[in-house]
């Protein structure tokens, strides 16, 4: 199921649709994680990708109104390269796999049952053992988040920002002007 | 009844699959990102597996490390892209080099 969903990803013919086996694809990935006992990692992934991810790419392709069909003209031409280069692959890690023999510390019918829930042992180890590298990402975040405002950020046309050297190179004698004007006349500025 | 093997099988065929669509669609720079979100999902189910099955939560730590720079790396490319958008008017990746200075 996951593996039909990856493969309509990449031919589906429409982005929109591409993005909906994303998700797709990300569903069957969190049951996986569930089936291999990773309860939080399974909610997290959902929530995150999901949740943000997917509806960015979304909100990306429905706002660039892109038009596809010429954007797809190289598929046919890069495909048999492709497929090579995917069958080449494919065959070392199949030999990679096939050949690999599980040490004595792997249970290897069935995941190892924990003492803990998952969360409270994830929690503990997080805030404890990997409390740096917890901080480390917390920053990737935030450059993250401040940089992606500040690369679309765009300022309005219509504001009138402070010139403070043009505001201090005024002077007297041409900012202020004396005039007597007579009576019934008005003043031109 | 689900081995460890079965895991990576599938993980080594979705990782398999984002490189193809790495180059298959090589002029949608979207397509491309989805496909690293692929390539991503991949090592996480290996991570996680690895995790399970040894028993130790040091894997499912790391594999929120990746969803973490994973979900990073998808909005600064998409605010990239974004951009790039607005300068040229198409996301083909063929225009890229026109980027001079």
């Amino acid at each position: 199921m996951l593996i039909a969903s990856a493969i309509a990803v990449i031919f589906a013919r429409n982005p929109v649709h591409s993005v909906l086996w994303l998700i797709l694809a990300f569903f069957n990935g969190a049951g996986l994680f569930l089936l291999a006992g990773a309860e939080f990692i399974a909610m997290v992934l959902v929530i995150v990708y999901v949740g943000a991810v997917a509806v960015l790419f979304l909100f990306i392709v429905m706002m660039l109104n892109i038009d596809f069909a010429t954007l797809r003209s190289g598929f046919t031409r890069h495909l048999p390269f492709g497929i090579i280069i995917a069958l080449v692959l494919l065959a070392e890690l199949v030999l990679a796999i096939s050949a690999w023999q599980a040490g004595p510390a792997i249970s290897p019918s069935r995941p190892v049952d924990m003492p803990q829930q998952n969360i409270v042992a994830i929690g503990e180890l997080l805030y404890s053992r990997y409390l740096l590298p917890f901080l480390i990402a917390s920053i990737i975040l935030l450059v993250a988040m401040v940089g992606a405002i500040v690369l679309t950020h765009r300022g309005r046309s219509d504001r009138r920002p402070q010139d403070v050297s043009k505001q201090v190179r005024r002077r007297p004698d041409e900012a202020v002007r004396m005039t007597s004007p007579g009576t019934g006349e008005g003043v031109k500025l | 009844m689900i081995t460890l093997t079965h895991y990576l099988t599938v993980a080594a065929i979705l990782f398999v699959l984002g490189v193809l669509g790495i180059f298959l669609n090589r002029r949608n720079v979207i397509l491309m990102l989805m496909a690293i979100e692929l390539i991503l999902l991949a090592v996480n189910i290996n991570l996680v597996a690895f995790s399970a099955f040894l028993g130790d939560l040091a894997g499912q730590v790391m594999a929120m490390f990746v969803l973490t720079v994973a979900a990073a790396e998808a909005a600064i490319g998409l605010a990239i892209l974004v951009i790039f958008f607005r300068r040229r008017g198409s996301i083909a990746v063929d225009d890229v080099n026109r980027m001079r200075g």
